[in-house]
């Protein structure tokens, strides 16, 4: 998952029949365009598999992408562009992680929205509190703070 | 035979839970009466499921093919323990299983709940009833485990070589004790809605409950993202799979409700909010089971898919989460919240604790449910994956995580937070070192890593902050500190535990995250790779046979930094039965550190071969299984028993 990753060594083979998840054949002689290979194939879903990046992934379409994606690199494309050309040819399914449109507004602003929620109802409670709080307390409420006092352990 | 035995016993239990569910919620006002016999009911419904289950595994271990899924998911040649966990390795075994530990919790509440009063025990046991009906009907009714086949083959079709494993006899049985223990929480908040119980003693019934089953969702969570790691063979621990996330949701949900119900019990506040938190886990377990049982998903979890069944857990799950929400509708309005506190307090941190991890909670469903809505609402297929939740939920965590270590040291109703933070000073300094030395040593990057390891320094030493506190380390003589530390309540000891080995879960996760280092090569026998100072000698490639598959076994020689060399074989499995191939890696462990090795496919006449070194990646299983360890501690605890508390003696009468 790291993009630290160091020793990643280029062996210059030609493509066989190897399916396992990258292979030292793919792999580009540029260190850096292939850390920048890496971490593209890392947000891309192999489109075959059960949720994994085709960086992860040993299914033969996953490799066909991973290719691909270095030939596009190797062209002088940019990162963004790399993800552009897959997301024209497969769709944003293609992204593991959505980008923000319309489809997918809801899903990046939900949890924002669901923590202020949370925290606006936290204040309104508090302040409606705040102000029963003036009022002493209620005969049940000292009821319960007697019964509290009582209790062993609590 | 037996296997008629079997099927007519599950029947026995359907036809029993049936009768237990409308005779205790028709009568549930008759108290310990009609308690005593849904209590004999339920003990009867688990004899009579463990019977069925004893079935179905005596079929697995004789082989008895004239078993439909005998047949379908076993072989003769498979090693015996994997002939006993195959039952569960398909989805009318699996349901089998579900509804077993669904009645041993029922039998352990009538077994444990003698001392609660009669109405509500008897409420409790007729909503567990309800539960194993609906469950059993499903089972009986959809996918029927006692299906015979007509001839019998002579050979089964084998089980999914990923699942024969260890991992399968282990964490399906943990994580459905997780899921389904959780279901008692359930009971007793619709118990409570319905009899209007809802006061601090419930909370006291309940708290146990929910410990147990957290702990057991805990170590199945570890355990099955420990199985992925070692098996599905490229090192990953966590995927954000859907199916991860179904198990996963629970658990956020269980730890909010462990601590929203400690601020019932101590302070009969937040009581709306702790049965609502009661009726989500389990209905999250519910969803889980939806998720993964339907075939809605596809993974290696969904041994099988038939749009008949996903209707029909969708409609048990829409009546079993409706009626509930429907009941809490009805009965919330009419709380009178007690317990008032300042929002500086042990309570104001509880619910900063429940707001972050709720709103996780919600984070994690939408990206979990979004895709698959968007799918059916307008047609468009997304994915959500790592990235998007890896960022969500580190976002809400990372701020949840900086003020737990001030929780526990504040108290309760009104707290001082100067008072908190000068007793956490002296974690802070040791987290700041910690993070300091080791960002000198291995080289300062400029990415997040330092700031992640400081937050789970702070975690852990925060953990502590308490313990000494309250045994007042240094400021009296050592023997009269360990005499307090000794003497301190268990809970205490539990909850310093559980957070301890949160900051070490976090710790693994950010080490082997910003740390690991891989090597993609190709090896011959005799030649030589490196990898962060740690030395692998090819020293062999041959065939050999195992039980029910042909191997390619590589073996190697690890030679570490430090000069001590290990032999290790990685492996490459094609099972004899389905052809299907599965990869075995070569895993060796350096104190909390891994070398992971994976032997890839030949590639013009020499070995792929795929080299981890992941650092401090344990930490990562360590951390859950001390969370589940200070579960465990926090059951012994005389206070906090199993079914009802006795009047405890009058020892340590401190709030924990």
């Amino acid at each position: 998952m790291s993009r630290l990753r160091a020793l990643v060594l280029a062996m210059g083979l030609l493509a066989s029949g190897a399916t396992m998840a990258v292979s030292p054949d793919e792999v580009l002689s540029d260190p850096a365009l292939e850390s920048r290979a890496r971490a593209i194939s890392e947000g891309l879903r192999c489109l075959v598999c059960q949720n994994q990046s085709i960086d992860d992934s040993d299914a033969d379409l996953a490799r066909d992408l991973r290719v691909l994606v270095r030939e596009r690199l190797v062209a002088g494309d940019s990162d963004e562009a790399v993800r552009q050309f897959l997301v024209d040819r497969y769709g944003e399914f293609v992204l593991l992680n959505p980008r923000v449109n319309n489809h997918t507004l809801l899903l990046w602003i939900a949890a924002p929205t669901l923590l202020g929620g949370g925290l606006a109802t936290l204040w309104l409670l508090g302040r409606r509190r705040r102000r029963e709080d003036d009022v002493v307390l209620s005969a049940e409420e000292r009821a319960a703070l007697d019964s509290l006092e009582e209790t062993p352990g609590a | 035979m037996s296997i008629e035995l079997g099927h007519f016993a599950l029947i026995l239990a359907f036809a029993i839970a049936v009768v237990s569910t409308v005779g205790g919620y028709t009568f549930w006002r008759s108290g310990q009466r009609i308690a005593l016999v849904l209590s004999q009911g339920a003990v009867l419904q688990f004899v009579l499921v463990a019977v069925a289950f004893a079935a179905l595994i005596q079929a697995f271990i004789a082989s008895d093919f004239s078993l439909l899924l005998a047949a379908s998911n076993s072989h003769s040649l498979k090693p015996l323990i994997f002939k006993i966990s195959g039952v569960w390795g398909n989805h009318e075994g699996s349901m089998v299983l579900w509804i077993f530990i669904l009645v041993a919790f029922g039998a352990m509440v009538a077994a444990f709940g003698r001392r609660l009063p009669g109405d509500l025990l008897a409420l409790v046991l007729a909503t567990q009833s309800l539960l194993t009906a609906a469950f059993a009907g499903f089972t009986l009714f959809t996918s029927n485990p006692f299906a015979r086949l007509i001839p019998a083959p002579i050979e089964g079709n084998d089980l999914n070589p990923v699942l024969q494993d260890i991992g399968l006899a282990i964490h399906p049985p943990l994580l459905y004790a997780g899921y389904v223990g959780f279901s008692i929480c359930f009971s007793f908040a619709i118990a409570a809605l319905i009899s209007g119980r809802i006061d601090q003693a419930w909370a006291r019934w309940v708290r146990p409950w929910a410990m147990l089953s957290w702990t057991f969702l805990t170590l199945g969570i570890a355990m099955g993202s420990y199985w992925a790691y070692y098996e599905l063979g490229w090192g990953g621990w966590w995927f954000w799979d859907p199916v991860e996330n179904a198990s996963f949701m629970p658990w956020l949900a269980g730890t909010a409700l462990l601590h929203s119900a400690l601020v019932m019990e101590k302070r009969n506040a937040l009581k709306i909010w702790t049965i609502f938190l009661s009726i989500i886990t389990f209905s999250l377990s519910l969803l889980g089971t939806f998720l993964v049982r339907s075939g809605i998903l596809t993974s290696v979890h969904t041994f099988a898919s038939d749009p008949t069944r996903g209707l029909v857990i969708l409609a048990l799950l829409a009546l079993v989460i409706g009626g509930a929400f429907f009941l809490f509708a009805m009965r919330a309005s009419t709380l009178r919240q007690g317990g008032l506190f300042a929002p500086v307090s042990r309570e104001g941190a509880l619910i900063i604790n429940n707001l972050f991890l709720a709103t996780a909670v919600g984070a994690v469903l939408v990206g979990t449910l979004y895709p698959l809505l968007l799918d059916a609402l307008v047609g468009t297929s997304i994915s959500v994956g790592a990235p998007f939740f890896n960022l969500t939920f580190g976002a809400l965590m990372a701020p949840l995580l900086l003020v737990l270590p001030f929780g526990p040291l504040l108290a309760w109703k009104r707290a001082d937070v100067v008072g908190a933070a000068q007793r956490l000073i002296g974690a802070a300094a040791l987290a700041i070192f910690c993070t300091i030395l080791i960002s000198a040593l291995g080289g300062v990057s400029i990415s997040l890593a330092p700031l992640g390891l400081l937050l789970g320094f702070w975690v852990a030493f925060g953990a502590f902050a308490e313990l000494v506190e309250r045994s007042r380390i240094g400021r009296m003589p050592l023997g009269e500190s360990i005499r307090r530390l000794v003497g301190l309540p268990r809970t205490v000891w539990s909850t310093a535990l559980a957070h301890f080995g949160m900051g070490v879960t976090v710790l693994g996760i950010v080490a082997t995250t910003a740390w690991e280092t891989e090597l993609v090569t190709t090896l011959n026998p005799g030649e030589t790779a490196e990898l962060s100072g740690y030395t692998i000698d090819f020293d062999s490639f041959g065939q050999q046979p195992g039980p029910n598959y042909m191997a390619d076994e590589a073996r190697f020689t690890i030679t570490a930094p430090g000069g001590s060399t290990r032999q290790t074989l990685a492996d490459r499995r094609t099972y004899v039965a389905t052809g299907m191939p599965t990869t075995e890696a070569a895993i060796e462990t350096y104190g909390f550190s891994q070398l992971y090795l994976q032997l890839g496919e030949p590639l013009n006449d020499t070995h792929v071969v795929r080299i981890w070194h992941k650092p401090y990646i344990t930490l990562i299983w360590f951390g859950a299984i001390l969370m589940a360890l200070a579960g465990v501690i926090s059951l012994t605890d005389r206070r906090v028993r199993v079914g009802a508390p006795r009047r405890a003696a009058k020892l340590a009468s401190e709030p924990a």
